[in-house]
């Protein structure tokens, strides 16, 4: 068996070979630049590019027209966030958002708000989920702008989006949804659902890393300001020449999506049940997040009484990322586990196994035999175990901060 | 994150896992840090008549660095006086273990076991001798 053992699909997915396949002959043969209208290099890429454009808006429900290339998810919610603020800002200047969201949401609303807009950072319930009743409360006349996300990365809950499209809806409010960790995972129907700004990216789903796309509703039409200036490119609200097998890449990860996904879903869950079902065996391990509003794919689990960082450390012959942020500089735990209402400990302790197109049953099964001999070697050196083991209460000890 | 050599051969051969009976008055026990913070280290000494550290155990909630850091220590303090244990420094810790700066609080935590450990053992002296 080949180690380490790839077991974190939400970070990033390896590109499908189909997928490359598809991108390559726009790097050499078919290199054009769709812009240019006056010979057939330019003719042949534009036709990829628009082909690309009909596969991502197959895959989730909407008319290609409606759709935006990018850099990927981080840059589409910058220009949805931005662009929509900036344009709306005499209609009001309140923004809502949720305390879970990825920090391209949370840090562009950062910004909004040194810009003068006032954001209100709403809390989940301990199950992950917004709490509907208390998100309509928050709305006010001067709210134009929502955002929420589809998939949460860390605990892969997944947000009653049509819901919240309805109450937006209602009020005329710009609903943006972060959709980077849900396609191919969660059906999208952009018909339906009254979502008026979507962001995607590529590299999440077998496509390659660097592009993505803004969905910018035309029926009843959103208007944003563009972030970039330049050529004009994607009807002005996104200049810049197009990287045609970057999209090429995209369109073609995104047919596959929309092809296999409701097997290949299927195959991922049952991995990821036997992965949950491994630590039955073991103590005082939780899962973070509702089970069952979940996708399939991920597993957020916190090891009681072993630090995550060794824990990781432990399990190195597996690829997975860890809620401790101890791995970066600053010492705070996940902040999206302590919006659920998990202590520092269960947070620093807490393991996220994301389960993709790639992974075997084989995998499954080292991993769970690996967790349960490091977590017991761990908890052997734990004094926070021992101290449990001796029925000390460790919520009742002062423990000195430093 | 890349660890040092010396720091992954601490965490995966760790020395002196373990505890001493802390009601041992020969026995000296330090605990510091905080679950809330990510490190939690408890050192253990157990000291002769002489005042010389004949033993020590550790039990680490952290890191790789803070296992590393108070495995290390445990093995340091090892036939040193009270007085010699009380001069380690957490830099000398940090630099055997080539520490990265986002790690040298972990040292300075093995370097406050010890002096807490050492403490409460020197605690346990005063009111004998009272």
């Amino acid at each position: 068996m080949n180690t380490p053992i790839y077991l974190d699909y939400s970070a990033t997915t390896p590109v499908d070979e189909r997928v490359l396949e598809a991108m390559l002959p726009y790097l050499r043969q078919d290199f054009g630049n769709p812009a240019s209208r006056s010979h057939a290099f330019g003719w042949k890429a534009e036709e990829a590019v628009e082909h690309a454009r009909l596969q991502v808006a197959l895959l989730v429900g909407c008319d290609a027209k409606e759709l935006v290339w990018t850099s990927g998810a981080t840059e589409s919610i910058n220009l949805a966030l931005k662009g929509a603020a900036h344009f709306y800002k005499d209609k009001g200047r309140h923004v809502i958002t949720v305390k879970t969201e990825h920090k391209a949401t949370l840090d562009t609303c950062r910004e909004l708000e040194r810009e003068g807009f006032e954001v209100t950072y709403l809390d989940v319930l301990p199950n992950g989920l917004l709490d509907l009743q208390a998100f309509e409360a928050s709305l006010r006349p001067d709210t134009i702008l929502v955002s929420v996300m589809y998939v949460n990365n860390e605990i892969g809950v997944i947000q009653d989006i049509a819901a919240i499209g309805e109450l937006c809806r209602a009020r005329g409010i710009v609903f943006h949804v972060d959709s980077a960790q849900a396609t191919g995972k969660v059906v999208i129907d952009l018909q339906a659902l009254k979502v008026d700004l979507m962001s995607f990216c590529a590299h999440k789903t077998y496509g390659p890393k660097g592009v993505g796309a803004l969905f910018v509703r035309r029926k009843p039409r959103v208007r944003l300001e563009p972030l970039i200036h330049g050529g004009g490119h994607e009807r002005g609200m996104r200049s810049g020449t197009l990287p045609t097998h970057q999209i090429v890449g995209m369109g073609m990860a995104f047919e596959i999506a929309q092809a296999e996904m409701a097997t290949e879903n299927e195959r991922i869950r049952m991995l990821r049940d036997r992965l949950w079902s491994g630590r039955s065996q073991m103590e005082a391990v939780y899962l973070n997040g509702d089970l069952d509003h979940r996708v399939p794919h991920n597993l957020n689990v916190s090891f009681n009484y072993v630090e995550g960082e060794s824990l990781l450390m432990a399990v190195k012959d597996i690829a997975v990322s860890s809620g401790s942020a101890c791995t970066s500089a600053s010492l705070e735990p996940s902040y999206v586990l302590r919006a659920i209402g998990r202590s520092d400990e269960l947070a620093h302790s807490s393991i996220r196994f994301s389960v993709g197109r790639f992974t075997t049953e084989a995998d499954i099964d080292f991993a769970v035999a690996l967790l349960k001999e490091k977590v017991a070697k761990l908890r052997e050196m734990s004094p926070l175990w021992e101290m449990v083991q001796e029925g000390v209460d460790l919520n009742a000890i002062q423990w000195a901060a430093h | 994150m890349a660890y040092s050599e010396k720091v992954i051969d601490h965490y995966e051969n760790p020395r002196n896992v373990g505890a001493l009976d802390k009601n041992d008055p020969s026995v000296g026990t330090g605990m510091v840090g905080a679950p809330a913070c990510g490190d939690v280290m408890k050192l253990q000494i157990k000291v002769n008549d002489q005042g010389i550290i004949e033993d020590a155990r550790f039990k680490t909630y952290g890191c790789g660095s803070a296992i590393a850091s108070s495995s290390l220590v445990t093995e340091w303090v090892k036939g040193k006086s009270l007085d010699e244990a009380m001069t380690i420094k957490n830099s000398q810790i940090a630099s055997e273990l080539s520490l990265p700066p986002v790690k040298i609080h972990c040292s300075i935590l093995a370097e406050d076991a010890i002096k807490a450990a050492i403490e409460d053992y020197r605690k346990k002296h005063v009111d004998l001798v009272d």
